[in-house]
């Protein structure tokens, strides 16, 4: 029996032990006409060999095309070491350290974790890690709304450069509490956030100014001036960044005059393969004023009986498992394994190593956008500085050169079509530090005939009326 | 601390042996002017270290960990490598659905083997964890009372022996918790759930098997009420496992479940997650579970999202949950089938019932003696506390030292001293029996030297641990200026 050790001699003296003749006897307590019968529809077990063979031609079924997407998942190089030490049966099938004294490796690395963040984003505190970057920001949404004494809305800032798809999860977690997301328009010529649609918000009141570094075009915001401006209005700012950015770019701790007061993000680039969107890891750091109000595990360092330093769960008087309907969040398990292997990433890597990935991935990706560019008709669209990703303008529908490319085993780039139809034929590019200048050569000269051929003969192209 | 081997200029970045680029094109403004805190340690002092701290826990692979709730069940490695096959790890979320095919055909086979093995009519499998399957559900819960213009209810039941996640998410989709007695037998107290039901009910949260481990023998009364009152019956798959194959949430009564695939399908727990909490509704409900869900339109597999559902509750994350837990769990429902899923809960209850057993001819006392266990019960040491001024912290201290990671201690909240134990069904009984050992030893250890249980652990890398200090002086941070 699969992962069941029992032989027919144990199961006789277990049953013998209980007193029952079946071990059917041990569910008497359920009423009988609840039972149900054979699960018919659900196929019979597969050997590990069979499942093995299934697996591998479905992994290989989805082909390995290269890829320019970036849009929240980056294909960055991730050391061999991480996952091989992640994956040690001490880290992968461990539980929550409710236990402290026999989680000691789990404790440590998680507040070597918190320190590591907090260097990498130069903020206070962090905490052990939530979902995802969408759902951090919902968190931080609402941590926002609580922390803002001088605040009695629960209205908060949202830019339309931030990522769509955290919009959407933030509305879907947070709407059931009466919290109004209001949006903020882009300007046309640069991607950034409109500051004359910031300023009409000017002496509101708003709990929170949500800035995202870069935003979802890729560009960088003014982080500062948008800091100051929220400070001066009375909100606080939650910065949502990329953290390997960070290595590279001003960290949120050091945002205008007083700082971000709460950043999240996603954890992925540090260390999370693409593994089609999952798991990944939610990052949340704030200023230590502000720690009471925080959701999920939180580490801290003490000393036991013998005055030995140790690490514990802490200010776990915020958390359900203490608090029930008071806690500052739902959250139980969060994404521990991912932030094992973002740790042991961020360790290997170094502040430099971080730099260098970064800083690589910013030069493929204006090499990258720069070839594209030499296409006729094809151009940059904002005239920004950008992280590691940019958008472009395609002679064509960007739907129809995307699906084209993909028949071609190139994955082209995000299409910014449905969440920003104002943009016309807009594809948001990335080129990481994987890729080379062979492959964003290819991408280049396929792009060319997927324009040449389309532009060639316009029949094919779907007519809009 | 991996700080500590860390020294100026020492670099790991044979791995990222890439010469430093030109940034002069980002403003010096928006740069970062000192690079950032991280230690710079070679690989090998990186992998001593990490490794080095690994073996300072307790784990399902190294250890026997009965943490009742929780479902500690072996981890079977097949799972690990087939979902970290290069083509799954490789794929971008945003892929076309060209590319997505092998993965999207998993998906979808999961939903349909969790819809048939939990009786509902359709699954989502995006919920990231338990806890936001459970705001997934209450949150179409509301969804589905706000749809019927229905908007007076605004309270949510919950068992006092519940979870603290189930009323922290009915507070997150706005509702109040209403908390409901257990009875004297461990069943819920149906005569003050007829007290509290009323037009203001929106729904009801349950566990079956319970928290306090024995199964709700009146779960179909307690339906046909909360139906009669407007409401609608949520059921937490905490305890999934001891029922799997044997009898299905949907047949039960139940509109709307959670599963936590981390415990019943066997994914790793990782230290603390990933987890992952898909969603199963009934057909009333169905319209409103979350995106984005995997379906089949007869010749291709394709995403649904907020276009083609557009009276779903959302998206929970950025894409599609975690993934690679799915994956995990797939591959673990093909190794079981559906012979092997009837067995989970079969040996899980067969072992709870031999410990609980055993354990009681020892001479613990349980809190439920009169119930069957399900695939976890509950002891209460408030005689030891009382008698030999040893309690249950100090037990479970104590079994660290014999190698057993402790059962959940103080939870359910409602009896006094308590141990909730689960063996789970990939425990051999020679196993259960040391465990049995352990705790008549740890028993005489309590009797003649109690101070020297108290002081447990003896032989883990620290003792007990300053956690008043530790919320006190608040030190969540290596800082160089500290050491």
């Amino acid at each position: 029996m699969p992962f069941i050790p029992h032989t027919e001699d144990d199961i006789r003296d277990m049953l013998g032990a209980i007193g029952v003749d079946s071990i059917d006897a041990l569910f008497d307590e359920i009423p009988a006409e609840l039972r149900c019968g054979e699960l018919e529809a659900i196929p019979t077990g597969l050997p590990e060999m069979e499942v093995s063979r299934l697996m591998t031609a479905r992994a290989r079924e989805d082909g390995q095309p290269l890829c320019f997407i970036g849009a929240g998942a980056y294909d960055h190089h991730i050391p061999a070491a991480v996952w091989q030490l992640t994956t040690r049966g001490e880290f992968y099938t461990a539980y929550t350290p409710y236990q402290a004294e026999a989680s000691q490796g789990t404790l440590q690395l998680l507040y070597e974790y918190q320190s590591m963040m907090t260097a990498l984003t130069a903020m206070d505190v962090s905490n052990a890690s939530l979902y995802d970057g969408a759902s951090a920001l919902a968190e931080a949404v609402l941590m926002a709304v609580r922390a803002n004494r001088k605040s009695k809305s629960n209205r908060i800032l949202l830019p339309r450069t931030l990522h769509p798809l955290y919009r959407r999860v933030v509305r879907s977690i947070v709407r059931n509490q009466g919290i109004e997301l209001v949006e903020v328009a882009y300007e046309a010529g640069t991607g950034k956030i409109d500051r004359q649609a910031l300023d009409a918000h000017a002496g509101e009141d708003f709990a929170a100014l949500v800035i995202p570094q870069p935003n979802f075009f890729g560009v960088l915001e003014d982080v500062d001036q948008l800091t100051d401006w929220a400070q001066a209005n009375a909100m606080l700012t939650i910065a949502v960044v990329n953290p390997l950015a960070m290595s590279i770019l001003k960290p949120p701790g050091e945002w205008g005059a007083q700082g971000a007061d709460i950043c999240c993000g996603e954890g992925q680039p540090l260390g999370a393969p693409l593994a089609s969107g999952g798991p990944y890891f939610g990052f949340l750091c704030c200023r230590e004023k502000l720690v009471r109000q925080m959701p999920g595990r939180i580490i801290g360092k003490t000393v036991d009986l013998d005055g030995k330093p140790g690490y514990t769960l802490t200010l776990q008087a915020r958390e359900q498992h203490i608090r029930r309907s008071k806690a500052t969040s739902n959250i139980c398990t969060n994404q521990g394994l991912m932030v094992t292997a973002a740790t042991i990433h961020m360790a290997i890597m170094g502040g430099e190593g971080l730099q260098r990935m970064a800083a690589a991935s910013h030069h493929n990706s204006m090499k990258l956008t720069e070839a594209l560019s030499s296409l006729p008709g094809v151009e940059p669209l904002f005239d920004s500085p950008v992280f590691h990703e940019r958008v472009i303008k395609l002679p064509i529908p960007a739907q129809d050169a995307l699906r084209t490319l993909a028949a071609h085993n190139v994955l082209g780039g995000f299409d910014l079509g449905d969440d920003y139809p104002e943009l016309e034929n807009a594809v948001l590019v990335c080129a990481t530090e994987l890729r080379s200048d062979e492959e964003i050569e290819q991408y280049r000269s396929k792009l060319e005939r997927v324009i040449a051929s389309q532009v060639q003969t316009p029949c094919q192209l779907k007519p809009d009326w | 601390m991996i700080y500590e081997h860390s020294r100026r200029g020492r670099r790991a970045t044979a791995q990222s042996n890439i010469p430093l680029a030109e940034l002069s094109d980002i403003p010096a403004e928006l740069r970062r002017q000192n690079p950032a805190a991280l230690p710079e340690v070679s690989e090998m002092q990186a992998v001593r270290h990490y490794t080095r701290l690994s073996q300072k826990n307790f784990s399902i692979d190294t250890h026997f960990y009965p943490l009742g709730s929780c479902t500690m069940k072996y981890n079977p490695r097949a799972c690990n490598s087939l979902a970290s096959l290069p083509g799954f790890l490789a794929r971008h979320p945003l892929a076309p659905d060209t590319h997505s095919q092998g993965f999207l055909a998993c998906l979808y086979e999961l939903q349909e083997l969790l819809k048939n093995v939990t009786g509902m009519s359709a699954v989502s499998l995006s919920p990231a964890a338990g806890a936001q399957g459970e705001f997934a559900g209450v949150a179409m819960i509301r969804a589905y009372h706000d749809a019927r213009g229905d908007h007076q209810r605004t309270e949510i039941l919950v068992p006092d022996a519940a979870h603290g996640t189930n009323p922290a998410s009915a507070v997150m989709c706005g509702y109040k918790a209403r908390e409901i007695p257990t009875g004297r037998n461990g069943d819920i107290d149906v005569e003050a759930l007829k007290q509290a039901l009323g037009p203001q009910t929106a729904g009801i949260m349950l566990t079956n098997p319970s928290t306090v481990g024995v199964f709700e023998r009146r779960i179909k009364e307690i339906a046909g009420l909360v139906h009669e009152a407007g409401g609608l019956l949520y059921y937490d798959g905490a305890n999934l496992n001891a029922i799997l194959g044997k009898v299905r949430p949907g047949d039960m009564g139940f509109d709307v479940i959670h599963m936590n695939l981390h415990k019943t399908f066997s994914t790793p727990h990782g230290g603390g997650g990933p987890g992952a909490g898909p969603v199963g509704v009934s057909q009333r409900l169905a319209p409103y579970l979350p995106v984005p869900m995997a379906d089949y339109d007869g010749s291709d597999y394709i995403w649904l999202t907020e276009k083609e559902r557009p009276e779903s509750i959302g998206r929970l994350s950025t894409f599609a949950g975690n993934a690679g837990v799915l994956l995990r769990a797939y591959v673990y429902a093909r190794l079981l089938g559906r012979e092997g899923m009837h067995r989970v809960a079969e040996f899980s209850t067969l072992n709870a019932n031999y410990l609980l057993k055993r354990l009681m001819e020892a001479g613990f006392e349980a809190a439920y003696p009169q119930r069957r266990a399900s695939h976890e019960f509950i002891l209460t040491l408030k005689r030891q506390a009382k008698e030999l001024g040893v309690n249950t912290m100090d037990f479970a201290k104590r079994m660290l030292d014999y190698g057993v990671h402790a059962p959940t201690t103080y939870f359910p909240l409602l009896v006094p001293e308590c141990l909730l134990i689960e063996p789970t069904e990939s425990e051999a009984k020679e196993d259960l029996d040391r465990f049995v050992e352990i705790m008549r030893t740890i028993q005489h250890e309590a009797e003649n030297q109690p101070e020297m249980v108290k002081q447990a652990p003896h032989t883990m890398p620290v003792r007990r641990l300053d956690d008043v200090r530790a919320a006190r002086e608040l030190d969540l941070a290596w800082k160089a200026d500290r050491e």
